[in-house]
């Protein structure tokens, strides 16, 4: 064994240097990972704070030529559309994570749902638009509000579900056994004991669900249509924020350039909101002061 | 039916059983030997209760399984008509004449793969560096921001990269970085004229910042789990940091790598808005990549809503069918090679 491997000055040289090339390039590669984040947060916050105003939450789009305006019907819009997502997506959601943390433990039928959830949680966002599209639009005829709410619902799930059960899975055995031990019956102890302990967590899963969907433009492109027009009907076309940011950035105008703009930076405050929120819960033991 | 389950868990009980609409309160200790009896009977009727809890979660579980379902036939009735029609050679066609009947999805096939191979070719080493940098270099302080930013990228709508590609990489591409490619590997016939800046390069660009996430915390997940003895006995041996992690970390993570590899390559491939804004639309098989392209996804978004006729539309979800057929299989691919390395291993969020 020991003859394979040779210990010259020049070996050792070599193995050294290859030990800094790599370091280097692992930095490297660090560096332009952030660089494109931190530019695009730059121009984020330099276009979009300053083209945001009162009038952007408060108004509706003018027609074309006019300066002013804001994307208040898509603000609410896009409200209403997470509304009707959430009440489909989170109480699927949840219990289907609490299927998979407290009752099929390692079974096979677990499995097979985390494995078709995370399956599911790959599938195109236009793909799902479409099936939306043939289930519900075209039997009705119409594009409606409430198409694009099921679309958004639908892709809630499986987020919801992994996330659910990661935070069940953190809850201390014991609580579950010291529950059943006064006589609480399962589904009691499931539900306001072990969900309860989970419950920051799990919030915070929904609202990065909540937050990843609010951000999907291609499901509502056939199912809420968009509409430049202020509409709460569940049943009608419906404006929703990223759509919105979608048209105005192909438009040639630059008025609609800037609340695209505006529009995006609204989105991913609210994404980054929640995304350190989730991180807060995960990493700062909010669930280990519970427990 | 109640009744019935209740003479299955507690037998003998001469009274009748508490009533069905009352929710097991729980049992007080201390009340004597009736308090005993009230607990068993409770415990009767929190059976049903249980039983039916634990059914209503199975049924939501269950749902999954049929939304995959659902899509899977909702698209496949629907695309029918070009299916029958048009049989395999749907997708060796290179044809796409909507006006006149013809659908070919060759060039958008072309395009997806094309488009998604350039942000592999670009996305893979970087987000192994990084995977590298986060698990094994970089100081502990540095590695909940490291890791925190890497998912913040990771959660960017596909319509803000969009957004910021339309109007900042486009502009950057066609100014500075595609006359260098074309002075350096001109020659290869992959970059030449015409330089619009949209195009397959700048649609492979995105989608390649889009996916890094995807790829590089996958990597950072089976990285870590890749047990410490592993490290340990290399460093023993007396290898340098790199060899440790050539050795001890990377070979033997390396099934979990390439399938963080192929989940990103999912991404890519499904990947919609920000393509549609940047790749060019052009319904056409060309070799530089400088050239606009069409994809999939985005053939979809920009013609579903304007497909006037049955056929058109049946030709557009066929796509569809397509796409949520190869992501299903490159998807399920991924998570088997993930769970081979990561078995074992206490599940993390994200």
């Amino acid at each position: 064994m020991t003859s394979q491997y040779k210990t010259s000055k020049g070996n050792r040289m070599w193995r050294a240097a290859s030990n800094h090339l790599a370091t280097g390039l692992a930095i490297l590669s660090t560096i332009l990972v952030i660089t494109p984040l931190v530019v695009i947060f730059i121009y984020l916050l330099y276009k979009g704070a300053s083209s945001l105003n009162f009038a952007f939450f408060t108004k509706i789009p003018r027609p074309v030529g006019e300066t002013g305006g804001g994307m208040a019907n898509a603000i609410v819009g896009s409200g209403l559309l997470l509304l009707v997502g959430s009440a489909l997506g989170v109480p699927i959601g949840i219990a289907a994570g609490i299927f998979l943390a407290e009752f099929g433990r390692g079974g096979k039928l677990a499995n097979l749902v985390r494995f078709t959830a995370d399956v599911l949680n790959g599938v195109p966002s236009i793909v799902m638009g479409i099936s939306v599209y043939s289930l519900i639009v075209l039997p009705q005829k119409h594009f409606s509000a409430f198409a694009g709410g099921v679309a958004l619902g639908i892709m809630m799930i499986p987020t919801i579900t992994r996330t659910t059960e990661e935070m069940l899975l953190m809850v201390p055995h014991a609580i579950r056994e010291a529950a059943l031990g006064l006589g609480v019956p399962n589904w009691r102890s499931v539900l306001s004991i072990t969900l309860r302990t989970a419950s920051p967590g799990v919030i915070t899963g929904c609202m990065l669900a909540f937050a990843r969907v609010a951000g999907e433009t291609a499901p509502l492109l056939f199912t809420a249509f968009g509409n430049q027009f202020w509409s709460v009907n569940l049943n009608q076309p419906i404006a929703a924020l990223p759509l919105q940011i979608y048209v105005y950035a192909l438009s040639p105008y630059e008025e609609w350039h800037r609340l695209a703009w505006a529009g995006a930076l609204v989105l991913i405050v609210l994404i980054v909101v929640s995304v350190s929120l989730v991180r807060f819960v995960t990493t700062r033991g909010v669930l280990k002061g519970a427990s | 039916m109640n009744f019935k389950i209740q003479d299955v868990r507690v037998p003998g009980p001469s009274e009748t059983p508490s009533p069905v609409s009352d929710p097991p309160s729980g049992p007080h200790p201390g009340e004597g030997p009736s308090a005993i009896r009230k607990f068993l009977l409770s415990r009767g009727s929190s059976a049903f209760a249980d039983r039916g809890f634990r059914w209503l979660m199975v049924l939501c579980a269950l749902t999954i399984f049929g939304i995959v379902a659902l899509i899977a036939t909702e698209l496949t009735l629907r695309s029918q008509l070009t299916i029958s029609k048009f049989g395999i050679k749907f997708f060796f066609g290179s044809a796409w004449d909507p006006v006149n009947g013809k659908f070919g999805a060759l060039p958008f096939i072309y395009g997806t793969l094309v488009s998604s191979l350039i942000a592999l070719v670009i996305a893979v080493p970087l987000a192994v560096g990084v995977a590298v940098f986060i698990t094994e270099m970089c100081p502990r302080k540095l590695r909940g921001p490291l890791s925190f930013f890497t998912e913040l990228l990771a959660a960017i709508p596909s319509v803000v990269y969009g957004l910021w590609a339309v109007f900042v990489l486009v502009p950057l591409l066609r100014e500075h970085v595609n006359p260098v490619l074309m002075k350096l590997l001109g020659w290869t016939g992959f970059f030449s004229e015409p330089n619009f800046g949209i195009g397959m390069f700048a649609a492979g660009v995105i989608l390649s910042i889009m996916i890094l996430p995807v790829i590089s915390s996958l990597t950072r997940e089976v990285m870590t789990a890749v047990p410490h003895s592993q490290r340990e006995a290399v460093l023993a041996l007396g290898a340098t940091r790199w060899e440790m992690i050539r050795m001890g970390v990377l070979r033997n993570a390396r099934i979990g790598i390439v399938g963080s590899i192929i989940l990103g390559l999912g991404r890519a491939l499904g990947e919609t808005m920000a393509v549609t804004m940047v790749i060019g639309n052009r319904p056409e098989i060309v070799k530089s990549l400088l050239a606009p392209g069409y994809s999939m996804a985005s053939v979809i978004a920009n013609e579903f809503s304007e497909a006037s006729d049955d056929l058109y539309l049946s030709a557009l979800i066929e796509i569809g069918l397509a796409l949520f057929i190869v992501t299903i299989i490159v998807n399920a691919l991924a998570q088997l090679l993930v769970w081979v390395v990561t078995r074992g291993a206490p599940a993390r969020v994200n």
